[in-house]
């Protein structure tokens, strides 16, 4: 018979090399994901220490719903105090990472301190043991042919976060890898230069084998499985899930076009005269005529029912890059000129192969066009700067430590970027309200963080457009302490209890209708904090001056919410 | 009166990308969509000359209107 699940808090020195479990103190019980790592960091990272020094810490923490195969709910959140921003930084992802940490056991996962040796490591961690093993044979590798190399080694049930050479090499844009259900390095916690702090740490990749594990307790069996099922008929039923399965994100390449929100050109326009060809729509038939790997759906978390992800195949039926995704086709392709997915989709792999973020790449390879380094839409140029990122070289280093450094070197002034995070493919001049989230939140360019796209609102109006902010800000801070995908968001809206009894019923716990407000701004408190303390002020929650004074194409549009009343948005939570 | 109708997404399917279409005057954006057996509860987004819309907007001769299902964010 199995022991009892233990949830415990595991610390791992890195240069000791020594890893001790801790129980959960009373204040950390109610969080999880991106609400626990604002907590950890704000107790116990100095919020003015160097974010590539042994003072900063890194933190990997499953949400509070992980564990139980509710669709979209398996999130792994990361968070450290960010080499981009200087500020509180979360990234989360899907694959299978996150639901290995709660089958062992681990509520949070704390990597603290700095080797003074340069060599770096691969940390294996199960129930029964923990092994530190020297990467040497791995270091340099790109995560495509890591990944298969370690489970060869360490058995194919094995979660997996890992480093690209980009994190080895510390670059802003460098994330952690993590594998899908197919075991493919696919899902990234790629915003903020969360897999640079973990190349400071010296570890190319974490092992998480949970065998000998379990699934979490639940206190309430009987209403668990009542809220489960309101919750995955929501789902289901939810037409936004449909379209998600049949196009991918990349649903929004034509919606963000006609709004005249589609960054292209190094955010110049809002509008691409290929956006056809770059769509969801033409991905969609291009798939389903290719036939082989290709797929228009496929789920990157066990359990899912909605099935965003995709896996985009060539002429040859032979797997490009999966997923393909909206970000990503904008970033890369209308950003940058390109207009053919194909191309995109061998970018994509290449940067993911790297391990980094392709959004602030695919920023920084547009501030490199308008610097002069690549001319729009020379895709061969692209691949070229994106080995020289691989190899280190002083220009892909410039380009790999993101859009805002890139800006700095290269003597650009327009950089799309907020806090030094460069901004998700959405114009904040012609979507406003996203806009907002870009300029106030901690978490810098990021739409992850309260996208508006949705809101039935003029999104050219400046009007109300703090208040859409806000809801959706303190509804992803809610859904991100869950381990909720943005995607569930939409079954969640249309079972209006299932958080509520998700909770109480796993925990035991008596929470009210406003718990996922609760959790929301719990979080954001506690991150504002964090930025507070490192040194943050309102001028810090500001658009680029650019963007309020050059008009956007097609609708002339300049980002024109008021300062005053985006420096009010969260001041009853401080 | 002469509209231009665009859809996006599953609306294409078995319709098209962009028609003109001629209809009378103070017609409704969920007028145009009902011609097109569009259901009202399907529709996610609407645009008149590229700029959010209600259903129940009153086009103008010339207009555009994009129709969208239900999106989200990426």
């Amino acid at each position: 018979m199995a022991a009892d699940y233990d949830l415990k808090v595991w610390r791992v020195n890195v240069r000791t090399q020594t890893v001790t479990k801790e129980s959960v103190p009373a204040s950390w019980e109610r969080l999880g994901g991106r609400g626990l790592l604002a907590r950890i960091l704000l107790d116990e990272a100095e919020p003015t220490c160097e974010p590539l020094g042994p003072k900063n810490k890194l933190v990997f923490a499953p949400g509070l719903l992980v564990g139980h195969m509710l669709s979209a709910s398996d999130r792994l959140s990361v968070g450290a105090k960010s080499p981009l921003s200087g500020g509180f930084r979360e990234s989360n992802s899907g694959g299978s990472t996150g639901l290995h940490m709660t089958s062992m056991g681990i509520k949070a996962l704390i990597l603290e301190d700095r080797p003074s040796d340069p060599a770096f490591w691969t940390l294996y961690l199960s129930l029964r043991e923990v092994r530190w093993k020297r990467a040497d044979d791995l270091v340099g590798m790109g995560v495509y042919e890591a990944a298969p190399r370690l489970l060869a080694e360490y058995g194919n049930k094995v979660a997996i976060s890992l480093l690209g050479p980009g994190g080895e090499n510390q670059l802003g844009t460098a994330g952690i890898q993590n594998l899908d259900k197919e075991r493919i390095p696919g899902r990234i916690n790629a915003r903020g230069g969360l897999g640079a702090v973990m190349g400071s740490k010296r570890l190319k990749a974490i092992v998480f084998d949970d065998e000998g594990g379990q699934k979490p307790p639940i206190k309430d069996p009987e209403g668990f499985k009542r809220a489960q099922k309101a919750y995955t008929q929501a789902v289901l039923a939810h037409p936004v899930s449909h379209t998600y399965r049949d196009y991918g994100t990349a649903a929004n390449v034509l919606v963000c076009d006609a709004l005249g929100a589609l960054p292209t050109r190094n955010f110049s326009s809002g509008s691409f005269e290929q956006a056809e060809s770059v769509s969801g729509e033409h991905m969609r038939d291009l798939l389903l005529k290719r036939g082989g790997d290709s797929n228009t759906s496929h789920a990157c978390m066990a359990g899912c029912t909605i099935r965003c992800s995709n896996i985009f195949g060539g002429d040859d039926g032979r797997t490009i890059v999966s997923p393909l995704e909206y970000e990503t086709i904008g970033l890369l392709g209308p950003n940058l000129g390109i207009a053919d997915l194909d191309v995109i989709g061998r970018m994509n792999w290449q940067i993911n192969d790297i391990g980094l973020d392709t959004i602030d790449v695919g920023a920084a390879l547009g501030v490199a066009c308008d610097a002069g380094l690549m001319q729009w839409g020379d895709s061969e140029r692209a691949m070229e700067l994106i080995a020289e990122i691989r190899r280190n070289t002083p220009v892909g280093r410039i380009l790999g430590m993101g859009a805002t450094m890139a800006g700095k070197v290269l003597g650009i002034e327009r950089v799309p970027a907020t806090k030094g995070i460069a901004m998700s493919a959405y114009d904040p001049r012609a979507i406003k309200g996203t806009g907002v989230t870009f300029a106030t939140s901690t978490q810098g360019g990021d739409h992850t963080s309260g996208l508006t796209l949705r809101v039935k609102i003029d999104h050219r109006d400046p009007k109300g457009q703090v208040a859409a902010s806000r809801t959706a800000q303190i509804n992803i801070a809610g859904y991100d302490t869950l381990g909720a995908c943005i995607m569930s968001g939409f079954g969640y809206a249309t079972s209006p209890n299932a958080v509520r009894d998700l909770l109480n019923a796993r925990y035991g716990w008596n929470m009210g209708d406003d718990v996922l407000q609760v959790l929301g701004k719990e979080t954001i408190r506690l991150e504002r904090e964090f930025n507070h303390r490192a040194g943050f002020t309102k001028a810090h929650d500001r658009m680029p001056e650019w963007m309020t004074r050059e008009a956007l194409p097609p609708y002339d549009v300049v980002f024109d919410v008021p300062q005053d009343e985006m420096d009010d948005i969260f001041s009853d939570l401080d | 009166m002469e509209i231009t109708v665009r859809l996006y997404l599953t609306f294409r399917t078995g319709r098209f990308r962009t028609e003109t279409c001629e209809c009378p005057a103070g017609v409704t954006a969920a007028g145009v969509a009902r011609r097109f057996a569009i259901r009202d509860a399907d529709i996610g987004m609407v645009l008149v000359n590229n700029r959010q819309a209600e259903l129940e907007q009153e086009l103008l001769p010339g207009d555009t209107l994009s129709l969208f299902p239900v999106v989200g964010g990426g």
